[in-house]
């Protein structure tokens, strides 16, 4: 008989563990709360970046930009994505010094995607950009696509793979059968109960929660990330623009819209479903991004929103085995970067469940290191 | 942050009557309109419209005249000119004056915006000359300026007959009204004929306005079943069938078309604090909730006027004093006994105001194919999605307006989904076999209207920089 599983959350980590799963061999159902991608993974900035990435992460952004480039023959669908590259401006001396030793660093870690540019070049590549910046680190192949779509890829992909999706449907409780396995409770009349050999994790701003049920010890908040769209501006600009020392990313959509983000936090109503922007963080954050286009003064806003996120006390995202429950595998808290990563999450997913190693380095994801008291388990692990 | 006791947001008669009633009981509250003077839509530029013969734009409309006076006169902090582009559920407001935006909060706020038009999508609905017909009564109200050019007006509603009168008596010349009223309408308003009566004086001056039209030897055409905006560039003229010529297209020349079904709450605000709506199907548009005070189900926030569920402007301006008394109320600015007393006489005029309602609503309600059009109108004008593309992406899957909006972009563009919301959701229920509740809306979001990046950076004032984060948690 099929292993069976189950995901919780059908936002992008679901559907991409759905699908690795369904393809070897899983029954696999994903129960979402909301509708598919209704929360980060409907709602984001569409960055697929490997610029800047946590060293941690670099190694799985690298193998993940690969999957993007053949997204269409993955999931039927190239989710919108532009290899526009992505570029990280240097506003003064001290940015350009910092940008330096880090394209260094990614250097002696094996990598060369990120390269420096000069004043000149910057200007070549960004014309509108303020006299005033640089230089900056760019990484080519990099970009940006349509969230979205690339979410309705993954769902349509993981279902021509079997699995079924149970959308409008909370997990209530979550319980260990005895002798191995699970079983979930729902708020759905008509689904009081869910059994399944395998459980994962994929519930973005609400795993903390979860892992709080299984008695797993995280440090993670949902957070409510803002972006400001404007009107429709003639073309000016190809890749997606970020900042070396302030929190920015400022994109022209195809349409001609510009959209301007950069991980700034509003706030979550009480019932934990609705995200309101905050006035003075979208001010700092516009004021950052007229900074680097100032003609872009005169140009209107027509929609701000937030999208909640799972952030955690690292930034860096838990991807893994639970070391508490057996058959239990986590892959939340991607904390604001975890679109690119969606395309490749799916897939150590599969490995764990298949209880095999996986092909890229996860140690640093493991949820352990939140937990004090394992922490000479962990030790005594990756020795 | 500044913070206020009580914040009025609107100058219409709902807003004014609260401003005053708050004023009459000691307490000064903060009034922000758009507006560069008082008056909300029906009392439009009372103050200085070069229209001053009373004739011109009748009672109803200088019935304002006492209502502005005593706002200027008592003491409320009146602020036209300022634009209120955010609100959250704890009472922060973005308020936007000039160039400069600033915030303010505020311990109570009643919310005064208003009515808009509905939706009424034809073909050729976007084509220049084509517009709102309350739109273009504030531009007579505010200019005095009519075009010579013939204009016919198209739709159905009290409002409409107003609006042509108010032109036709300003000069302009009126080439047709085109009634979208049905037979089948007269006879549903007849079971409401009851209430009808009570509320005569709405019946008669309806009357008085088509016998003037009447007279003047205006075109009226009953019975319209399908229009059509024509032209290339710009309007030249409008096609029309009627219930009984159903296969002829009848046409008349026009550069300007004024279409009019009725007004709906304005919703945007009640929307962004996620407030609860019901459907209403007897004026076919969302009601934010709210009791017989005007306390919505928002903590700290009241709802008064037509925002709230069309009453007209002798209704709002009930509401105004009604909400305003329960905010002081809420504040303990007033007792509960007095909260009774103040409120009684009020309560009683409200009762009698709305009692025509449901008449009036089933007389002009807009028939099913004016409100879900043909598959080749366009729904969404700022993204240019058309009906038929709706239908495609529900038959997709598409089962709410939020994942319409992630498909499409529909309602995506700087009117905010104002233009299209409606007829989305209706579209989306019919398609999908499901109550307009189960569709649901739009999630809006600030800006209500739109600002430019630079009077948004002015609320960032000369605050410091955010300390810069870490590179690796920054979200590309
Ligand atoms: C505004 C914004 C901009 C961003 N920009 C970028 C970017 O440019 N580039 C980038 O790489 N990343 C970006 N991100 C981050 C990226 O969107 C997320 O890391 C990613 O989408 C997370 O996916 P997820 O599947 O973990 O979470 P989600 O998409 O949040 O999915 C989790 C789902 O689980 C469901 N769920 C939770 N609990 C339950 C339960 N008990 N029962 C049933 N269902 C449940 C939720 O309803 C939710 O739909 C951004 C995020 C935001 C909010
Ligand atoms: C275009 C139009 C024309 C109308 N003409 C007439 C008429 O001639 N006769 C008639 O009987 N009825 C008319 N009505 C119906 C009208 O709704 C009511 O008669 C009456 O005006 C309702 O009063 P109110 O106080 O609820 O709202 P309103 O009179 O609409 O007042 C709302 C006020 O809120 C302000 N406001 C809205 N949003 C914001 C914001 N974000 N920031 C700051 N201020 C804001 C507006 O500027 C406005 O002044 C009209 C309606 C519309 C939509």
């Amino acid at each position: 008989m099929k292993p069976t599983a189950l995901v919780i959350g059908g936002g992008l980590h679901g559907a991409s563990a759905a699908t690795q799963l369904a393809r070897s061999g899983f029954r696999v159902t994903v129960v979402e709360k909301n509708y598919a991608g209704r929360h980060a993974s409907g709602v984001n900035a569409g960055g697929v970046r490997r610029l800047g990435r946590h060293p941690a992460e670099i190694p799985l952004a690298v193998a993940a930009l690969a999957r993007w480039q053949r997204l269409e023959t993955l999931i039927g669908d190239d989710g919108g994505f532009h290899p526009c590259g992505q570029i990280k401006v240097a506003e003064n001396d001290e940015d350009m010094a910092r940008l330096v030793s880090r394209a260094a660093e990614v250097r002696e870690l094996g990598f060369d995607h990120e390269i420096i540019l000069s004043r000149e070049e910057l200007r070549r590549r960004v014309p509108a950009v303020a006299p005033h910046c640089v230089g900056a680190l760019a990484c080519d192949g990099d970009g940006a696509a349509n969230p979205y779509r690339t979410l309705t890829a993954w769902r349509r992909q993981s279902q021509r793979e079997g699995a079924i999706w149970r959308e409008g449907v909370q997990v209530t409780r979550v319980d260990r059968v005895p002798g191995g396995g699970w079983r979930l409770s729902t708020d759905h009349p008509d689904l009081p109960g869910l059994d399944a050999d395998w459980l994962i994790n994929c519930a973005g701003g609400w795993a903390g929660g979860l892992c709080g049920a299984l008695d797993e010890c995280v440090a993670m908040q949902p957070q409510a990330l803002m972006l400001t769209i404007t009107e429709r501006v003639t073309p000016f600009l190809g890749p997606v623009i970020g900042s070396a020392s302030r929190a920015l990313s400022f994109k022209q959509m195809d349409n001609g819209s510009v959209m301007i983000g950069g991980g700034i936090a509003g706030c979550i109503d009480t019932g934990g479903e609705h995200a309101d922007v905050r006035l003075a963080g979208l001010a700092q954050n516009v004021q950052t991004a007229l900074g680097l286009f100032p003609f872009m003064r005169d140009v209107r806003v027509v929609r701000t929103w937030a999208g909640i996120e799972g952030v955690t006390g690292d930034g860096i995202p838990v991807l893994g085995l639970s070391w508490r429950h057996p058959r239990l595998i986590h892959s939340f808290g991607y904390s604001a970067h975890g679109f690119q990563l969606s395309a490749i999450t799916g897939e150590i997913v599969r490995d764990l469940a298949l209880e095999r190693e996986p092909a890229l380095p996860i140690a640093p994801f493991d949820i352990r290191r939140f937990d004090s008291s394992s922490a000479a388990a962990r030790a005594s692990h990756t020795h | 942050m500044k913070t206020i006791p009580l914040a009025i947001i609107g100058a219409g008669p709902a807003g004014i009557a609260a401003a005053l009633t708050a004023a009459r009981h000691g307490l000064k509250p903060v009034v922000f309109d758009e507006q560069p003077a008082p008056g909300g839509q029906i009392y439009r530029a009372l103050e200085s419209t070069p229209l001053r013969d009373p004739e011109l734009l009748g009672q109803d409309y200088w019935h304002g005249r006492s209502l502005i006076e005593a706002l200027r006169r008592e003491s409320v902090d009146y602020r036209p000119g300022h634009m209120v582009w955010q609100l959250t559920r704890d009472g922060e407001i973005g308020v936007l004056a000039g160039d400069t935006a600033a915030l303010i909060r505020a311990e109570r706020i009643v919310l005064a915006t208003g009515a808009q038009e509905r939706p009424f999508p034809v073909p050729g609905w976007t084509l220049p000359g084509v517009m709102g017909a309350g739109a273009a009564q504030v531009l007579l109200k505010t200019s005095g300026v009519v075009a010579q050019a013939p204009m016919v007006l198209a739709g159905s509603g009290p409002l409409l007959y107003l609006v042509a009168v108010q032109y036709l008596r300003a000069g302009a010349k009126v080439a047709a009204i085109l009634e979208t009223t049905s037979k089948e309408n007269r006879r549903l308003a007849l079971a409401h004929i009851g209430g009808a009566i009570r509320g005569w004086r709405y019946l008669k001056k309806g009357a008085e306005l088509l016998r003037e039209l009447k007279r003047a030897g205006v075109r009226h055409e009953r019975h319209v079943v399908a229009l059509r905006a024509e032209g290339d560039e710009t309007l030249t003229g409008v096609g029309w069938r009627t219930a009984d010529r159903p296969d002829d297209w009848q046409h008349c020349e026009a550069t300007t078309l004024l279409l009019h079904h009725g007004v709906v709450p304005n919703v945007q605000m009640t929307r962004a604090l996620g407030g609860a709506h019901d459907w209403s199907e007897q004026q076919l548009c969302w009601r934010p909730r709210r009791d017989a005070f005007g306390r919505s189900d928002i903590e700290n926030f009241f709802i008064a006027g037509d925002g709230g569920g069309i009453g007209g402007a002798r209704a709002a301006q009930l509401q105004g004093e009604l909400a305003a008394l329960a905010a002081l109320e809420s504040l303990g600015h007033i007792d509960g006994p007095t909260l009774a007393r103040e409120a009684a006489p009020a309560r009683r005029k409200l009762d009698a105001e709305l009692v025509v309602r449901p008449f009036l609503d089933a007389l002009y309600r807009p028939g099913d194919s004016w409100r879900r059009p043909d598959d080749d109108v366009v729904v969404c004008r700022c993204e240019e999605i058309s009906a038929g593309e709706i239908r495609r992406v529900a038959k997709l899957g598409c089962a709410g307006p939020n994942q319409m909006k992630s498909f499409t972009r529909c309602g995506m563009g700087p009117c905010q989904g104002r233009l299209c919301g409606l007829t989305v959701s209706e579209i989306l229920a019919a398609e999908n076999d499901q109550s307009l509740e189960q569709t649901g809306y739009y999630r809006l979001r600030p800006p209500f209207k739109p600002i430019t990046l630079g009077q948004l950076a002015s609320a960032a004032g000369g605050a410091p920089e955010a300390p810069a984060r870490n590179e690796t948690e920054t979200a590309s």
